[in-house]
């Protein structure tokens, strides 16, 4: 194996430790998974719910033409709801909330 | 045009979901764009490997169900431009899968082309080799295409193989297990830290550190795949001259 081969590869490696990464990593996780497993309805798929129920009540909505995104954090998770809006419906504006 | 490839063994932990993750991100870096899929339903864990767990909103269940169309659930890795996710539930049981549900799935992400191909990830151990060959006679008898009288193109992926071990003469060797499984070799993954700390950090071994010896194992998989002709590396104790100062690494 060349010298240069070696050095690139222990270059290219991270000089941090990786297993404090996976025990935080596992911590948000498990909570957010033990909090569902007690049967708490899990909070953001019921707002997803709701938000969608009450913008279709005033636009026609094409379900397919809505995107989903989450991001669940330790202290703070976020919900993202793009909703495409058919320019028909008079309404012209790209709701994210 | 797409193909469908069936990460498999008989065996679990030997190290699928592994390289479905450093495959796939191998595969996106190579310009292919590429589907991810978690079919351990009620026990996923691409997600994590992959790094996108805080991040999942539909699962293949709810494609399969309608409760989701398969856009929406599809996760886009936030690193490859071409790599997304498809998770399994983790809160339902396989039950929930019917076939029809997951040829629709498969259907909708591919166009037109039809080649299945399945890769059977393999330890060099009696039990993983044992359990190999009877998924690859499955595969030949009981797959959707077997029935339809066609072949499964299959290919062994032999992973965590232990390079001081197999000096040692203590593992089964690589021509041994080719000639119990009479299956072509894709590819030689040596065991490595480098996969533990690209699990850790949720992140393929092929995007987490692309010059190590897995990382470079996967990607030689993947070319393969593709249909390219990459001389064969059986995996070799490097002693360098800093190796030998230093010993060997601890993780």
């Amino acid at each position: 194996m060349s010298i240069l081969r070696f050095f690139s590869s222990r270059a290219a490696r991270p000089a941090v430790a990786t297993a404090p990464i996976a025990r935080d990593r596992l911590q948000i996780l498990l909570a957010h998974e033990r909090a569902g497993m007690r049967g708490q309805p899990d909070l953001l798929m019921q707002l997803r719910e709701e938000i969608l129920a009450v913008v279709s009540r005033h636009v026609a909505l094409d379900p397919e033409k809505v995107m989903v995104r989450m991001e669940r954090g330790k202290n703070v998770s976020t919900l993202e709801v793009d909703i495409e809006l058919p320019n028909e419906s008079g309404v012209s504006l790209a709701a994210t909330g | 045009m797409a193909k469908v490839l069936v990460v498999t063994s008989g065996k679990g932990g030997v190290g699928k979901t592994t390289s479905t993750a450093a495959i796939g991100a191998a595969l996106a870096q190579a310009g292919k764009k590429t589907v991810v899929i978690d079919f351990d339903i009620g026990l996923r864990n691409l997600d994590l490997v992959m790094g996108a767990e805080r991040r999942v909103v539909f699962d293949l269940i709810n494609v399969v169900q309608g409760v989701a169309k398969l856009p929406q659930a599809l996760i886009r890795d936030k690193r490859l431009e071409k790599l997304w996710l498809l998770p399994a539930s983790q809160t339902r049981d396989k039950e929930a899968l019917t076939e029809e549900g997951v040829g629709r799935v498969i259907a909708d992400l591919r166009t037109s082309f039809f080649a299945d191909a399945a890769i059977i990830v393999t330890n060099p151990e009696v039990s993983s080799v044992r359990d190999s060959d009877r998924i690859i006679g499955m595969l030949d008898a009981k797959t959707v295409k077997a029935e339809a009288g066609e072949r499964v193109e299959k290919h062994v992926l032999i992973t965590r193989y232990d390079v001081s071990r197999a000096a040692r003469g203590e593992m089964i060797s690589i021509d041994d297990i080719l000639e119990i499984l009479a299956t072509p070799l894709l590819g030689i993954i040596p065991e490595s830290q480098d996969v533990l700390r690209a699990s850790n950090v949720g992140s393929p071994v092929t995007l987490n550190n692309p010059a190590s010896a897995p990382a470079r194992a996967y990607h030689d998989a993947m070319r393969r795949l593709l249909g390219e002709t990459v001389p064969m590396q059986v995996p070799s104790e490097r002693k360098g001259l800093m190796d030998l100062l230093r010993g060997r690494r601890a993780a």
